[in-house]
């Protein structure tokens, strides 16, 4: 693995900047993306962590230009490889997505389509990108595939309805990186799996990532999933990312963490089980439709001040952290 | 944010809500289907004001067209058209929609009470259904009517009715399975409120607007099958209906004369009316299934704000 | 294999249900239309004739069991007695003059409007809120909504009689003799063209709105949007990811689409006086003869039972999921 010095100076896989999405309803514009500004550098794992309904997937979608229905890219771009994809012509976006840069999505059980094979839906994706291929070079690509998720190559003939669900992820990761692209999105991806698959199922991802080498944005709500895999980690809060750390940084309890980082981290076991509120963090997520006024997260914070409700903190840098938070430094006195 | 979601999928809707309606008459198809519906209507109930003469009444000059006399024209036995087609609206859509009414109550009963109870019964029932569902029912109509000789209305509703109810029966009951589970059926059953009661006011209040839509084309079809009935002379021809008006004018060869006014505005009016039901499901449709929604609108103002985000990047 | 065990089960079980409906209908008909006929006929057929009629239609001591286990027999061995109207031709020999002329017409139009409704289904649904999707639902509940009668007698009059574009009645003209000669198949076609076109407009809107629903739902599904994001093109989103498994629940509402259309059928044949089973049914109940009306509507319910029977199992063949028994539908 790299360290960040030496990333900074290679080109970025992935930059993502001022990013802003809304999904306009009845109500208004739901700002579900917040002026988000990141990059991601080659071979990196970044973790974005946030809870339920913080906007991670939608900035995943909106990185992949899959957006769908009423929401909108109000602002910022999203470059890829150097290349702003939202510029592309729909055929070369096409063309130009999935053979650099993929996806494993949140609902990665019902990504696969019922009434064709695993295989046929492999060969699909190979097809579509490399049309001069023969069926029997596709067939070998797809058995493959099929060893690096560790797949059983008898299943390549089976429905997807016939697989388990850890196995039909294992297809999906293996569509995702058929193409072999620089940067794979992972949106949850273990999300609706029992532990031990999931347990699995991450195994893998590493593995797999150190033999075929690729950059992944790994989204979770699981602090715990994320802080083994990624070195870096970007924490989401009402659209916003409100701190860049490292997995390191999460384990020790006494280096500066965003109030919301910190409420998360006091939480950890909790939050395995998706349905039970974030202890440590009073109240609920924010209104996207109406968020606060300054910080967005001074409702439940325990640190505010007036300043807090009156002014946006930037993202600060700290060290090799950066926090937008404008008591980052003097809560230090407050922690008990 | 989950349980927020999952709590507002399972609330009670409340039909019909203020909101409910209000979107249903922003639908321009709704409405015009509306307008036709009440139109009819109309033209039903008001019969005895609009007619200038009796229906019956064929002291006329047959087979004259349309004049100031007979609005459109008369029969060839005589009577006026549009006295016929007025008094025809009533007879149509008081058997199309009672017949459409009786086949609905039993979706209801056959396709909702046994879903929600489950077990035996549900299958045996689910079974029937399916049977009544394949087994074609005109045709059916036709050699029931046949053993009673020359219908009446009254017994028009009925055949119509008892044989029109499996469509409906089934998605009735495809929904009601999908009720059986949710919390607030289970907070129901354990506040200790009875089966029926559960049935009926808390499935029932949620399934309105699909029960509206099954009673719709439910009346559409008893109006077609009614049509049809009357044409093949299986019912009682002398009462004025839009069916019998059809077969007369087939019968007396109204075309061949060249008198397209005494087979146009029947015919015509059963497209209609039916369409105006069709078009009325449509507003229901996008209530309860908002992916349906075509608002061509809503397209038209992403693209403009697509078109500004474009110039901002 | 047992969703094959299970499907035909289905069928046996409804076929059975048809019989029994044409059993019991003239023996709880209130006023015995049964005996009214009998006694109507009395003198003018042949006794033994009258007898076989009084024994099919409960006008016997025997006891009900025993009246319907040998009804049961007599049907399944296609021994539908005499027709009156045919007299002394029986049942079962007009049935195989017209069935032919039915399949053909109501087959055909079934065919068309199926593949037309759901291509246009599919079509409207892909370009969601474009000017077919706006139009071609609204135009299509009012060709549904026409009475098919009404329609027949429209065509007939414009394309029949005043235009004289087509012939106006019958299934071929009676100066040619039935062969497999080309000018023959023509005369045919071209008397077919008018009731089927009837037949297609009134059913195409069905189709082309369950399609479009269905469509526009399987298009929201997750795995449509995957197969769009890993890059396989529009037309094969189109066709082997969406319209592929929108169609699984169209089929399965094959059934009763087929029963509205051999509804339409009778109207229709009998407009055109097309030789088929619908106008046959419509003699026969206009000369009340019940064993004729009773044959024709058993082969009815058989022909739309055995090709909802053999869509299932194309379905089974459409859909994997129902191979392992049955998770695609019920
Ligand atoms: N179709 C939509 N219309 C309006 N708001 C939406 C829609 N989809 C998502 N949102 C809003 O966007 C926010 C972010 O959602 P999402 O990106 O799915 O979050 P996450 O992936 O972090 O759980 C949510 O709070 C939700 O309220
Ligand atoms: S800015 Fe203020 S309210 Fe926001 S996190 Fe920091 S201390 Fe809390
Ligand atoms: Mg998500």
């Amino acid at each position: 693995m790299q360290t960040s010095e030496t990333m900074e100076r290679q080109t970025p896989i992935l930059e993502v900047d001022h990013l802003t999405v809304v999904y306009e309803t009845a109500k208004g514009d739901v700002i579900a993306v917040r002026d988000v500004s990141f990059s991601l550098y080659p071979n990196e794992i970044m973790g974005l962590i946030g809870e339920s309904g913080s906007g991670k997937s939608t900035m995943a979608y909106a990185i992949l230009r899959m957006l769908k229905g009423a929401a909108r890219v109000v602002h910022g771009t999203v470059r890829i490889l150097g290349k702003d994809i939202y510029l592309l012509s729909p055929e070369e976006l096409r063309k130009f997505r999935w053979s650099h840069f993929s996806m494993v999505f949140q609902s990665a059980m019902n990504a696969l389509n019922p009434v064709m094979t695993v295989e046929a839906q492999v060969i699909d994706t190979l097809k579509s990108h490399r049309p001069h291929l023969t069926r029997l070079e596709a067939k070998e690509r797809a058995l493959e595939l099929c060893e690096l998720v560790r797949i059983d190559p008898r299943y390549l003939k089976s429905y997807p309805h016939e697989l388990s669900g850890g196995m039909r992820q294992r297809i999906v990761i293996a569509i995702a990186i058929a193409l072999e692209p620089s940067l794979v999105i992972m949106d949850e991806p273990t999300t609706a799996l029992d532990v031990v698959v999931q347990r699995s199922i991450m195994d893998q991802i590493r593995d797999i990532q150190m033999r075929v080498h690729f950059s992944i944005l790994f989204i979770s709500h699981d602090f715990s999933l994320v802080s083994e895999l990624a070195t870096r980690i970007a924490i989401m809060y009402a659209g916003q990312i409100v701190e860049f750390t490292d997995s390191h940084s999460l384990e020790d309890r006494m280096s500066l963490h965003h109030p919301y980082t910190e409420g998360l981290w006091n939480a950890i076991p909790k939050l395995a089980n998706r349905n039970i509120v974030i202890e440590g963090i009073p109240g609920g997520p924010p209104n996207l439709l109406k968020l606060p006024e300054g910080c967005s997260f001074h409702p439940r914070c325990r640190y505010k001040s007036e300043i807090c409700s009156a002014q946006t903190p930037e993202l600060k840098t700290y060290g090799t952290y950066e926090i937008a938070c404008h008591h980052v430094l003097d809560k230090e006195g407050h922690h008990d | 944010m989950s349980i927020q979601n999952d709590s507002k999928s399972n609330r009670l809707r409340t039909f019909p809500g203020v909101q409910a309606i209000r979107n249903f008459l922003k639908d321009t198809r709704a409405k015009t289907g509306i307008i036709i519906f009440t139109f009819f209507s109309l033209i039903a109930i008001l019969a005895p004001v609009l007619t200038p003469y009796n229906p019956n009444d064929n002291n006329f000059v047959p087979l004259t067209p349309p004049s100031l006399q007979h609005w459109l024209g008369t029969t060839g036995n005589g009577q006026d058209v549009f006295s016929q087609f007025v008094w025809g609206a009533r007879t149509s859509l008081s058997i199309g929609l009672l017949a459409g009414l009786i086949s609905t109550v039993l979706s209801v009963l056959i396709g909702m009470y046994p879903g929600y109870r489950g077990g035996w019964m549900d299958r045996i029932f689910d079974t029937i259904t399916n049977v009544f569902l394949v087994i074609p029912s005109l045709p059916l109509i036709i050699v029931i009517s046949s053993y009673v000789h020359s219908a009446g209305p009254w017994v028009i509703v009925f055949v119509i009715g008892l044989t029109g109810w499996a469509g409906g029966a089934r998605v009735l009951r495809a929904q009601t399975l999908t009720y059986r589970n949710r919390d607030f059926i289970s907070a129901a059953k354990l506040g200790g409120s009875s089966e029926l009661r559960i049935l009926v006011w808390e499935i029932v209040p949620n399934m309105l607007s699909l029960i509206i839509s099954n009673f719709m084309f439910g009346t559409l079809g008893a109006i077609l099958a009614e049509a049809g009935l009357e044409f093949l002379g299986l019912g009682n021809v002398s009462v004025v209906s839009w069916g019998t008006m059809l077969y007369w004018s087939d019968s007396g060869g109204a075309l061949l004369m060249g008198a397209w006014w005494w087979l146009l505005p029947e015919g015509l009016a059963i497209a209609l009316f039916g369409m105006s039901l069709a078009l009325m499901n449509f507003g229901i449709d996008q209530l309860t299934n908002p992916r349906l929604r075509s608002d061509s609108l809503n397209k038209k103002k992403a693209r403009i704000k697509r078109r500004e985000s474009n110039a901002n990047i | 294999m047992r969703y094959f065990a299970q499907r035909f089960g289905f069928f046996i079980l409804s076929l059975w249900a048809a019989i029994t409906i044409n059993f019991l209908l003239p023996r709880f008909m209130p006023g015995n239309p049964a005996e009214v006929m009998i006694t109507r006929y009395q003198g003018r057929l042949n006794p033994l004739v009258l007898h076989s009629l009084e024994l099919q239609f409960g006008i016997s001591h025997q006891p009900l069991w025993q009246q319907y286990v040998t009804y049961v027999q007599n049907m399944i061995h296609g021994q539908f007695g005499l027709s009156i109207t045919y007299y002394p031709v029986p049942v079962i020999s007009v049935i195989e003059n017209s069935l032919p002329w039915t399949l053909g017409l109501a087959g055909t139009a079934t065919v068309v409007s199926s593949i037309l409704g759901v291509l246009l289904g599919i079509f409207a649904a892909w370009k969601r809120g474009g000017m077919a999707d706006t139009l071609l639902p609204v135009v299509t509940t009012f060709t549904s909504a026409i009475p098919y009668q009404w329609l027949a007698l429209l065509l007939l009059y414009i394309f029949g009689f005043s235009l004289g574009w087509f012939p106006t009645a019958h299934s071929y003209s009676a100066t040619l003799s039935p062969s497999l000669h080309p000018a023959f198949i023509g005369n045919v076609l071209d008397h077919a063209i008018l009731p089927a076109t009837t037949m297609i407009v009134t059913a195409l809107g069905g189709w082309l709105l369950g399609m479009r629903n269905n469509m526009i739902h399987t298009l929201g599904e997750d795995y449509v949007v995957f197969a769009e994001a890993k890059g396989v093109t529009q037309k094969r989103l189109k066709y082997m990811y969406a319209a592929r498994n929108a169609m699984l629940p169209s089929l399965t509402g094959f059934g009763m689409a087929l029963g509205f259309v051999v509804g339409g059928s009778v109207l229709v044949e009998s407009v055109f006086s097309y030789p088929g089973i619908g106008y046959q049914l419509v003699t026969a109940v206009q000369n009340e003869d019940y064993p004729l009306m009773q044959g024709l509507f058993l082969i009815i319910a058989v022909s739309v039972l055995l090709a909802n029977f053999i869509v299932e199992m194309l379905y089974g063949k459409l859909d994997p999921r129902v191979k392992k028994g049955g998770a695609g539908r019920s």
